[in-house]
């Protein structure tokens, strides 16, 4: 017997908290479609008032950069230490800004 | 009131965020359309007067610097952009706008950079006044718009210690240096007192906003704020301060300063600054030099679609 989740898509679940804030991932879960999912999402994530919105995506529509690659796609940035407000040194009165 | 306006008052008033999905008044969307479009130009017209000076810049750490300056001011505004078309107005809709002069941007960036030390007083001042505002804005009642304020902050912090660290060497530097500085100082401190807007009794829009929590101080508090601030940051430089009037005062634990030349803040404003024209007209003409560049966009992605539908077939 095929299992059921083989046959069903697998969407990724982002919760928003609280109104104000970026929506978070959460998990992942198996589902026919969007609007399942979203009920899903609800039963399962937020059955303690988790969140206030909930997004959910099909993990196959998730484009995402390889940990592997990591040094080499963020490289150019590493010897740009100016890029940080630390990097300047300023007398003590005005250290604040 | 209608509920919908009732639920939509109860959540500002319980400082709750407002997210696209919401409903909200017309004149709301429109007011926030107004504003982060307003402060998208701004970062987007912003990158000309320092980038004026990106090739000439005077050691090879003052161009690298520059140069991620410029370029976090259009990561900057592509926040703002996308914030503003969670509220359902299109980029190509917003561009159009800044370039027919419907919409404005900070009178700041008309005027012009003519020695290296603007390049340090406009990170130390222009900078410096736009985070007093925008450290205020992180609080906006508008979800997108507040977290948008909330990442460009964290970044702005850089811009505005390598424009005071710049204006320091050269204030620390030989008399032709330190005057070099302390020009630069009495031409950009006014205009930058001025980025705060009109006094809030001539301000057509503040009422409302401050209402609906758009924004969460008065252009004056806020001017007062940056004032407040500089005078230790120029007495550090061993600068004169370009106010004369600048005085404590021990009552209002505040500084007393000089009315600002308001019949040149609204002659910008309409378009009279001495760089308006320019600033448009190099922004439509790299908008057109960039057309061929979203033409081979569009080719491609189109010549991907096909290619993949015929593969499908």
């Amino acid at each position: 017997m095929t299992n059921i989740t083989e046959k069903l898509e697998l969407f990724e679940v982002f919760v928003r908290s609280k109104r104000g804030l970026d929506h978070k991932h959460v998990g992942s879960l198996h589902a026919e479609d969007h609007e399942q999912a979203l009920e899903y999402a609800r039963d399962c994530y937020t059955r303690r008032s988790e969140g206030v919105s909930i997004w959910v995506v099909k993990s196959a529509d998730i484009c995402s950069s390889q940990e592997d690659d990591a040094d080499c796609f963020y490289d150019p940035n590493d010897d740009k230490p100016y890029r940080h407000a630390t990097y300047y040194v300023l007398p003590d009165p005005v250290n604040n800004m | 009131m209608t509920s919908q306006e009732e639920n939509f008052m109860r959540k500002i008033e319980a400082e709750e965020k407002i997210e696209p999905k919401d409903w909200m008044p017309e004149a709301y969307r429109k007011n926030l359309i107004r504003q982060i479009s307003q402060h998208a130009h701004s970062e987007v017209i912003g990158m000309q007067p320092e980038g004026n000076w990106i090739t000439r810049a005077p050691s090879l750490r003052r161009k690298a610097v520059l140069l991620s300056k410029v370029q976090d001011e259009a990561g900057h505004g592509l926040y703002l952009y996308s914030a503003c078309e969670t509220l359902g107005i299109s980029r190509s809709e917003m561009i159009e706008q800044l370039q027919s002069g419907a919409a404005k941007y900070s009178s700041i960036f008309n005027y012009p950079t003519l020695t290296w030390a603007d390049v340090g007083a406009i990170g130390w001042l222009v900078d410096g006044a736009a985070i007093v505002n925008q450290v205020s804005l992180q609080r906006t009642s508008y979800g997108p718009y507040s977290r948008g304020m909330i990442r460009i902050c964290k970044e702005e912090s850089f811009h505005q210690r390598q424009g005071y660290e710049a204006i320091l060497a050269l204030a620390k530097g030989s008399p032709e240096q330190k005057a070099m500085a302390q020009d630069a100082l009495n031409r950009f401190y006014w205009p930058a007192l001025m980025m705060f807007g009109p006094h809030d009794s001539e301000s057509a829009h503040s009422q409302k906003s401050m209402e609906w929590k758009i924004k969460r101080e008065t252009n004056d508090d806020l001017r007062q704020k940056f004032v407040d601030q500089t005078v230790k940051q120029i007495e550090v430089l061993g600068l004169d301060h370009p106010d004369k009037n600048i005085k404590w005062n021990e009552e209002r634990g505040h500084y007393d300063s000089s009315d600002l030349n308001w019949d040149e803040f609204w002659s910008v404003i309409n378009g009279n600054g001495h760089c308006n024209r320019q600033r448009i007209e190099h922004h439509v003409a790299a908008h057109d030099e960039g057309e061929w560049v979203r033409d081979a966009l569009s080719a491609y992605n189109e010549k991907k679609r096909a290619k993949k539908a015929q593969n499908a077939a």
